[in-house]
């Protein structure tokens, strides 16, 4: 039953999501019985929710701001508000709730496709697409479930994730016009075409058509080269569960660091053309890049070192020295 | 008229390092250095690490004159940075791959690689390469280059991090 916005409104456990022409709306039963609300941009809330969908719940936190968000267990997901946020929780008004993975995943799928308006696409950089405000206006499904491309080896290869081109829909972004669209020269021998490859990962990225939504390009193992292209504000404050790695390929962005249990400013990360950082697993981190840039975040994507993780095992630091 | 966006790209002859500005943390905790500034600072095909995520490792590398072969267990990437460079190719026989195949990271083939010809590609910059598992490889560039290699900590490895990072 739609409410006079023209949306619907969605309950998980105790918490309840409503919104109206501007803003989402979400309330909660503090652990001694009283309500509590938080209000959030409707733009912000659903770019920050089409990220936690198309990532499965990432590593794990994703905060849609400093009040509410999802932490992932790997087969269940908590879902908080104001539990990662020093005052709030201080003054016990904080709710955590944890739920199985498909039961939030298929509310939240939910919600985004009713809350996404015709002509708003919450992937896209804030220049790049229409408003996500105002009445109940149709939907856009086609922007809302694309489907994350993987490589399994490397782009390009024979039946692994395809190049971008003009003909597949990824045109050159504006802001990479300048960026070469040359292949490399291949040479191979006969019968080691698909030994002798490579391609050209700055002109793959230049025909990125999202923002903050990496790709995987290249994978050794379990280390997952996850190239993304970033333009505004990164929609989610990101704490992960393992150390995490950016490598700037061009142009800057800049990083603030918090600390992922209160939120307290823990450093700021300036970031350009060749610069390697990690990010500590004691932190959470937001990005602000001010022109579409290159960003590559490397993953270890091993799934032992979730039991590591849990038994405070995995480092917490990516070196010493 | 559209706006014009100039693309900001770094080069060991141009670039400009950002920085850690730590408000209540330890500036080593974010391991933060600068490709352009370690293959300044480094010796040709120098394997210098400057991102590990436990066994994982990003290496760079300044690419200059002739690498030795190396040959690895498993695949490896390059991805040029600057500058333009050849990766040439050869399936090694039996007698020179790495016999444990669980074995990390590359190593140097002693000797001259034997094998078949594979061929050989040019990478130039923002061109990623593959080094696929159980070949042999070498680098060759005329004028220094960076590469960045995707890869397992392995005996050729080098760690400087106090050299390479930002510490205050
Ligand atoms: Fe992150």
């Amino acid at each position: 039953m739609a409410n006079a916005h023209g949306y619907n409104d969605f309950s998980l456990g105790g918490f309840n999501f409503a919104r109206d022409e501007y803003f989402a709306h979400i309330t909660w039963e503090t652990l001694d019985g009283r309500p509590m609300s938080h209000t959030m941009d409707a733009g912000n809330f659903l770019r920050a929710l089409m990220r936690d969908v198309a990532w499965g719940f990432f590593y794990g936190w994703v905060n849609f701001d400093d009040v509410i968000g999802t932490v992932n267990h790997y087969n269940t997901v908590d879902l908080y508000a104001g539990s990662f946020n020093g005052p709030m929780k201080d003054a016990g008004i904080n709710r955590t709730e944890n739920f199985p993975t498909d039961d939030i995943r298929q509310l939240f799928e939910k919600m985004l496709a009713d809350w996404t308006n015709d002509g708003f696409d919450p992937f896209a950089a804030p220049q790049e697409t229409g408003s996500p405000y105002g009445h109940n206006n149709g939907d856009n499904m086609s922007a809302i479930t694309r489907a994350r491309e993987l490589a399994t080896r490397c782009v390009g290869l024979e039946g692994d994730l395809a190049l971008r081109t003009d003909e597949s829909g990824a045109p050159v972004n504006r802001a990479f016009a300048d960026v070469p669209q040359d292949a490399p020269e291949l040479h191979p021998e006969p019968g080691f075409e698909n030994e002798v490859h490579a391609f050209n990962l700055f002109a793959f990225l230049s025909r990125s058509q999202v923002t903050w939504n990496p790709s995987f390009t290249s994978v050794v193992k379990n280390s997952f080269m996850c190239p993304t292209t970033e333009e505004h504000i990164l929609p989610i404050i990101h704490g992960n569960d393992r150390v995490e790695w950016f490598f700037q390929m061009c142009d800057e962005i800049h990083w603030n660091s918090d600390h992922k249990e209160t939120g307290e400013p823990l450093a700021r990360v300036i970031m350009k053309a060749g610069d390697m950082a990690a990010m500590p697993a004691y932190c959470r981190h937001q990005g602000f890049s001010p022109k579409r840039s290159m960003l590559l975040v490397w993953e270890n994507g091993n799934p032992d070192l979730v039991d590591d993780i849990k038994s405070g095992a995995a480092p917490q630091v990516p070196v010493q020295f | 008229m559209a706006h014009q966006y100039k693309t900001r790209f770094g080069s060991l002859k141009d670039y400009d390092k950002g920085r850690v500005e730590p408000i209540n943390d330890d500036v080593r905790h974010y391991a933060f250095s600068n490709c352009f500034e370690i293959a300044e600072n480094s010796a040709p095909y120098e394997k210098v690490v400057f991102g590990q995520n436990m066994e994982y490792v990003m290496e760079v590398l300044r690419a200059e004159g002739n690498s030795p072969w190396y040959t690895c267990a498993h695949d490896e990437f390059a991805l040029s940075m600057d500058g333009e460079v050849e990766i040439h190719l050869v399936k090694l026989e039996d007698a020179q791959t790495i016999q444990d195949t669980e074995k990390h990271g590359a190593i140097t083939v002693e000797g001259d690689p034997q094998g078949t010809n594979m061929g050989w590609m040019k990478l130039g910059r923002g061109h990623q390469g593959m080094l696929p598992a159980g070949s042999a490889y070498q680098f060759r560039s005329s004028q220094p280059g960076v590469i960045i290699l995707q890869t397992c900590k392995g005996d050729l490895s080098i760690e400087r991090w106090a050299d390479i990072c930002q510490s205050a």
